[in-house]
């Protein structure tokens, strides 16, 4: 992990390149974070990659409700010949859902930005297939947000299957 | 006239067949077929789907459909105390699951700032690579098959149930052991167990050169793993490829030297790596990882520190059984710890562990409570996955099998 200082300098160098793109950096349990603006996410990871953080670990969505600019996603990027990983962050709201997707930059992001889609309802701009991956594709809502209940599936059995809809007809 | 013109005869007309987009035969035209594969067939090794795109023989293209288990284990995690989490995630890969409970309560104990103490971090690398074997294990097995080696499957399915035994042994289940907790694991060992493991490290070395000796000079499986399904390094890294894949293709990449954890700084082995990246050396890559964890568990029953088994902290673990009868401070921890579970102070982490298919990362997001606001795990299936269509375009049929196998999902992982 880069140390705080560290963070600090590369957060300096994505101001230099755009001066109003860093919305916030954060050094917790030894895990560095910057948090970017979605337009600049792209070129943000154009110049982590520049840095050395070649590889895509993860990519995780993440719904921080009830507070604002409610969907997260982030993407866990690493530095294999240093050993260190940062973490590239950035938030949007539910009624513009939308983030620049970085498949071109790593092909692997392909079905974790899907899973984050499917989940979540982030829309992921330039994704070359966003598809719902996990769920059924003609589910409606994104299970994963913290509104979306548990138990909001009906459960098929003898004395309703014909009440249920869908699954009988 | 004898055995080995008539073999050289036949070898000759398979090697007559090309890859090329010729048609094979006089006046003939090929044309794409799309065909499904799974989600119900013995060679997806679970509940995959792969619509394939053929031309003859040829595979053309490859896409994988998924979420045939999707069980919403993340969703169901939101709605448990931390502490009820770890058997949900154990259900993940079910073949590694210590590994899902490492890795998550790996990522709790990060944020709760929670030390961890040595023998516990012994015991659990003990389990891990115990778990490792068992995994590499079913992998050897239901690859054998797939490529019509069935006694192989005898025998590793034989060894895996020794594995297990110890599991039973030391935690009272075969698998989804819950033997993990957060802050080290919930009990010690029993005695007598530690000669048990010594004696199958023993036995598993001596296994492990019997299946070589089955497979390694065996002519049908090394025509059928020797250069099909590779797929290049920097292909790899791009798709986020991890574990022995990409050690296959020659990255030495492995969490338990680059960044180690659990103390497996402690341990003294070795990484293998292959040359190619093709079938053959996944297939050398597991099977020399199997070696190494026994060496590991050696060393770490050698070295096993006597002390406490999960942390002190009655903030966080359970106290002992003895001390309820005579601490009334004791009966309120248990308490509180039973019915809420303990919280955990806000942030998000992620933490990183080598399981046997790749990095096994979880993402805990804590928004104080005594309930995580977001488990989210990196499974290294899901990710691999991605490497089905660049490792068997433009291959027969039969070789897609083969690199399936060698790829080695576990759906439960995929789909979660």
């Amino acid at each position: 992990m880069p140390d705080a200082t560290g963070l600090e300098l590369i957060a300096q160098d994505l101001r230099a390149a755009d001066s109003d793109a860093v919305l916030g950096t954060s050094y917790f349990r030894e895990e560095a974070t910057i948090e970017v603006a979605p337009a600049f996410l792209r070129r943000a990871a154009e110049l982590l990659v520049g840095k050395g953080y070649t590889f895509m670990a993860s990519c995780h969505g993440v719904d921080y409700y009830p507070e604002e600019r409610r969907l997260g996603v982030h993407y866990q990027l690493l530095d294999m010949p240093n050993v260190d990983r940062i973490c590239l962050k950035t938030r949007v709201t539910v009624e513009q859902p939308n983030v620049p997707s970085l498949c071109t930059l790593w092909p692997g992001a392909n079905h974790p930005e899907r899973e984050v889609f499917d989940m979540f309802g982030v829309v992921f701009d330039g994704h070359p297939d966003l598809r719902r991956i996990l769920m059924p594709e003609d589910y409606e809502g994104h299970p994963q947000r913290r509104d979306f209940p548990i138990g909001g599936e009906p459960v098929l059995f003898t004395y309703n299957e014909d009440k249920v809809p869908g699954w009988t007809q | 006239m004898d055995a080995v013109s008539t073999l050289s005869d036949y070898r000759r007309q398979e090697e007559s067949v090309t890859l090329s987009s010729a048609p094979a035969g006089e006046g003939l035209e090929q044309e794409l077929m799309t065909i499904n594969m799974g989600p119900h067939h013995p060679s997806t090794h679970g509940v995959l789907r792969l619509i394939v795109t053929l031309e003859g023989e040829t595979v053309r293209d490859v896409k994988p459909v998924i979420g045939y288990v999707h069980t919403g284990i993340e969703k169901t995690a939101e709605d448990k105390a931390y502490w009820k989490v770890i058997p949900v995630v154990e259900r993940m890969d079910y073949l590694s699951y210590y590994f899902n409970a490492m890795a998550f309560c790996g990522a709790v104990e990060k944020l709760l700032e929670v030390e961890v103490p040595a023998r516990a971090q012994y015991l659990r690398v003990i389990h891990l690579e115990l778990n490792r074997i068992m995994s590499h294990l079913v992998w050897l097995g239901t690859s054998c098959i797939d490529l019509g080696a069935i006694s192989v499957w005898w025998y590793c399915f034989r060894e895996r149930e020794s594995v297990l035994d110890l599991f039973e042994m030391s935690s009272g289940q075969r698998m989804h052991t819950r033997y993990f907790q957060v802050g080290g694991v919930i009990e010690d060992i029993p005695r007598g167990w530690v000669e048990r493991v010594r004696r199958f490290t023993k036995t598993m070395r001596t296994r492990a050169d019997q299946y070589a000796a089955l497979l390694d000079k065996n002519e049908i499986v090394l025509q059928r793993l020797r250069h099909t399904g590779i797929v290049d390094e920097a292909t790899l890294l791009g798709l986020g490829v991890t574990g022995p894949l990409l050690r296959a293709a020659g990255n030495p990449w492995d969490l338990r030297k680059a960044a180690p954890y659990s103390s497996y700084d402690h341990f003294d082995f070795k990484i293998p790596v292959g040359t190619i990246g093709d079938n053959y050396d996944r297939y050398r890559v597991r099977h020399a990882e199997i070696y190494e964890s026994c060496d590991i568990v050696d060393q770490a029953l050698d070295g096993l520190p006597e002390g406490p088994f999960i942390t002190e902290d009655r903030k966080v673990a359970l106290p002992p059984r003895h001390e309820l009868a005579t601490s009334m401070e004791a009966l309120i921890h248990h308490f509180k710890l039973v019915t809420e579970g303990f919280r955990v102070p806000p942030g998000e982490v992620y933490n990183p562990i080598e399981s046997p298919r790749g990095e096994l990362g979880c993402y805990v997001r804590s928004d104080g409570s005594s309930r995580p606001a977001r488990v989210h795990m990196r499974d290294p299936s899901f990710v691999n996955l991605q490497a089905t269509a660049p490792a068997t375009r433009n291959s027969y049929i039969a070789d897609l099998v083969a690199t399936l196998a060698m790829l080695d999902p576990v759906l439960g992982g995929v789909d979660r």
